[in-house]
């Protein structure tokens, strides 16, 4: 964080990227996928709202810095290889 | 290679602050995979002035304009405006704004930038209250809602008024492309902005986007009461491309019960006004069934058919 | 260069053609609707290249014309009263968001009841949005202010927009004879707009987007400098212009010989022209008189203030409008600067002209009577604030 007036640029403009900020903090549930049963449809990729699903050779790898756990690709997933798992303490 | 039904290239990044299971992130990721890199936002007062994140960071990888709540029209008219001065050609300019701010506040802005008919895309990212501010009722909450201003209580004061039709709205203007769209099709909406962005003018879409916070529902739910909502008919999916009608998905109809109750806003509704709510969406879905009849009509004798 | 005779409306769209303004958004309202008028005419008749946005208002004005600038674009609008006020949460944002665009203010009455005519309230409601804020008293000045705003506001150093007033009816529709300066000449000391402050495809930012308490205050930091500096650019921007045409304004303060003057009155507007015909007459009798003319409000003059309280026995503070509870904004303004300041003259408000009102040679030659009165035997019934001409009783007959 800038320390004096002169770190601040006059105007306030946006140009950090947001992953940053590591939103997987914020998880309750852990989705995991037993890529054996994929079927690589890429539905759960098409649906996640936090762009934390990469597409894999194997099925898809998460991004658990940034996934919150919402649970829509375990909601969607038409095989249901996804298990929303609560997170360890 | 993996064989995607939409556009692979991410134009949003993660570590954004939208709740879980958000519709409106959905709706934005999908807007710009449909728009791609050569596109200017300007977003007014909602949540997502906020969601990409604070000063310095932004998920949002094309330039972005916030502005006051109520200027989205007029804002991307001034882009759009700026654009064709400085001769600099072949970019989207897109108006993000959330119900608040295109039914209520920014109504005003938007029937001006219609009027003009500048050429811009505006986006009506739908989820039935002012929810950057903590669920409030707009124009665009359905009657029945729980919201914090209207809070049911003992009185039975839940949302009375009807939602507001923007779509019949935007009809009005005769402005060449409307459509609506939901998170749980996103095939049909990056078809749907990529058409708008293909015609000149101004074109409007609005985007069925549930909020698991707002409606107190299970965030992993959000593609389901999506789907939902177009089946039971309390959001229709259709285009209306100059003047004509066309319905994009003619679902099995499901009960409305089924969906009101896999929402916490919905759960205090008596029974004879949900009846009441089902006909008269049953009823409205037959109006579109008939616009559509009559405009595809008009259109072929129109054409000398 | 061309003489012509014109209006201040018609001056004001000179202005921002010569200034080459690349996107015009605006909205009718008495009595700036001439300048809208006068602007849409030029651009059909091919004269001017510009983007003209037919808004649905005047929020919607601002609003489109702070979205052009934050594009690179050169971008003008004008507006009067309501108007103004209805931009107000906008013009706090062209502020915050560094664009510098310029407006045209037409001085007039805020109602209810409804008046069309000359009145300084408009503006100085406007005072605390972050907007450099010029003032002129003919047509001349207002055409040679567009393009002046625009450079001093496009200066990298400072990147604030830039409001210019000028009084209902008195300047909007009377013609003047009025210099149309060269574009060529205009063009080598305006150049196109340039900023890395803009929304650009090929290099994506974000503006405006939230901010916590631990760096808001800074941005309003960077502001509050950028409008401190702007005084020599200001004064700079004056002195160029002044090279190339001739014409100078003073830079922050148009001095009407102020330098031996014992009393002085300070205002803004047409009503100071009428006060150098009343101190030229004034001299005559032997009077040391003089009329300083507060040309830059925003950023408030300091040194031309303290220039004149270094001289003048007394000062009397014109204001054409009031702020209710507190008495004349100039008044006010110049009293808080003088506080901490060694040489302090005796002050006295005269609210004068106010809803427009006819401001005449012997109104000032009175009120200049009463500024020397007051200094000699200090302040009567009256006391510091007096509503001149108000059909109360409190102004000498002789002087209504």
């Amino acid at each position: 964080m800038p320390q004096t007036i002169d770190e601040i640029p006059p105007t306030p403009m946006n140009v950090q990227d947001s992953s940053v900020i590591k939103t997987g903090g914020w998880r309750a549930f852990k989705p995991v996928c037993d890529h054996s049963k994929c079927i690589k449809c890429w539905t759960c990729w098409k649906f996640c709202p936090d762009v934390s699903i990469a597409i894999g050779e194997d099925g898809p790898v998460y991004d658990y810095d940034h996934c919150k756990g919402c649970g829509i690709c375990a909601s969607e997933c038409p095989v249901k290889c996804i298990e929303m798992i609560p997170e360890n303490k | 290679m993996a064989r995607l039904t939409i556009p692979e290239d991410e134009i949003m990044s993660p570590g954004h602050m939208g709740c879980l299971g958000c519709g409106a992130t959905m709706a934005m990721r999908y807007v710009l995979k449909g728009a791609g890199r050569r596109t200017i936002l300007s977003i007014p007062a909602c949540c997502w002035a906020v969601m990409p994140g604070v000063w310095p960071n932004t998920c949002l990888q094309v330039p972005e304009l916030y502005t006051a709540f109520e200027t989205t029209g007029a804002s991307i008219s001034g882009i759009r405006a700026a654009l064709d001065a400085t001769g600099q050609k072949d970019i989207n300019v897109i108006g993000f704004a959330g119900d608040g701010g295109t039914a209520d506040i920014g109504i005003q802005a938007l029937s001006g930038a219609a009027d003009r008919g500048d050429d811009v895309l505006y986006i009506m990212y739908d989820n039935e209250a002012y929810m950057n501010t903590g669920i409030q009722r707009s124009g665009s909450t359905p009657i029945g809602a729980w919201t914090t201003t209207t809070p049911v209580g003992s009185q039975g004061d839940w949302e009375k008024s009807p939602k507001k039709n923007m779509v019949a709205i935007m009809a009005a203007h005769k402005i060449p492309y409307i459509a609506t769209a939901a998170v749980a099709y996103p095939e049909d909406l990056v078809r749907k902005v990529q058409k708008a962005l293909s015609i000149k003018g101004l074109k409007f879409i609005q985007i069925y986007s549930p909020c698991p916070t707002g409606w107190k529902m299970d965030p992993g739910l959000t593609v389901k009461i999506a789907r939902e909502a177009l089946s039971c008919r309390a959001f229709n999916l259709y285009e209306i491309e100059n003047g004509v009608y066309k319905v994009n998905m003619k679902p099995q109809k499901t009960p409305l019960k089924d969906y009101l109750f896999k929402q916490g806003r919905f759960k205090h509704m008596p029974e004879d006004l949900i009846q009441e709510l089902e006909g008269d969406l049953d009823s409205g879905w037959e109006e579109l069934l008939f616009m559509e009849k009559v405009t595809a009509e008009r259109a072929k004798g129109n054409s000398g058919e | 260069m061309v003489k012509e005779l014109m209006a201040g409306n018609k001056a004001t769209a000179y202005g921002a053609m010569l200034a080459r303004a690349q996107v015009v958004a605006a909205y009718p309202i008495t009595p700036q609707t001439t300048i809208v008028e006068r602007i849409a005419d030029l651009i059909s008749e091919g004269k001017w290249d510009a983007k003209f946005v037919k808004v649905e208002s005047e929020h919607s004005a601002m609003a489109a014309t702070v979205a052009a600038s934050n594009t690179g674009a050169r971008a003008f609008t004008a507006t009067s009263a309501h108007g103004l006020a209805l931009m107000h949460e906008i013009l706090m944002w062209a502020a915050g968001a560094r664009t510098p665009c310029v407006l045209v203010n037409v001085n007039r009455a805020m109602a209810p009841p409804w008046s069309v005519y000359a009145d300084h309230q408009d503006a100085m409601a406007e005072r605390d949005t972050g907007v450099i804020q010029l003032w002129c008293e003919n047509n001349q000045e207002i055409l040679d202010t567009v393009i002046m705003a625009y450079k001093v506001a496009e200066n990298r150093d400072i990147l604030l927009p830039a409001m210019i007033n000028q009084d209902a009816f008195f300047l909007s529709h009377t013609n003047e004879p009025v210099d149309i300066p060269d574009q060529e000449m205009v063009d080598g000391f305006l150049p196109p707009f340039e900023t890395e402050v803009k929304l650009d495809v090929d290099n994506p930012k974000g503006f405006g987007s939230f901010i916590m308490p631990p760096q808001y205050m800074e941005f309003r930091g960077h502001m509050a400098r950028s409008m401190d500096r702007a005084r020599d650019v200001i004064r700079k921007v004056d002195r160029e212009w002044s090279e190339l045409t001739g014409r100078s304004y003073g830079g922050m303060m148009d001095m009407y010989r102020c330098e031996d003057a014992e009393f002085i009155l300070f205002g803004a507007g047409t009503m100071m022209s009428t006060s150098k015909d009343a101190v030229d007459e004034m001299r005559k009798e032997g009077h040391k008189v003089g009329v300083a003319r507060l040309r830059v409000f925003r950023p408030f003059p300091f040194e031309e203030v303290r220039y004149l309280a270094d001289r003048a026995h007394a000062i009397g503070v014109l204001d054409r409008t009031y702020t209710f509870g507190m008495g004349g904004p100039l008044y006010n303004e110049t009293n808080g600067q003088l506080y901490n300041y060694k040489n302090r003259p005796v002050t006295k408000n005269y609210i004068v002209g106010v809803g427009g009102r006819d401001v005449r040679v012997k109104h000032i030659k009175g009120i200049f009577k009463d500024l020397m009165n007051v200094e000699k035997n200090g302040y009567d019934h009256e006391g510091e604030i007096h509503w001149w001409g108000l059909l109360d009783g409190s102004t000498p007959e002789v002087e209504k």
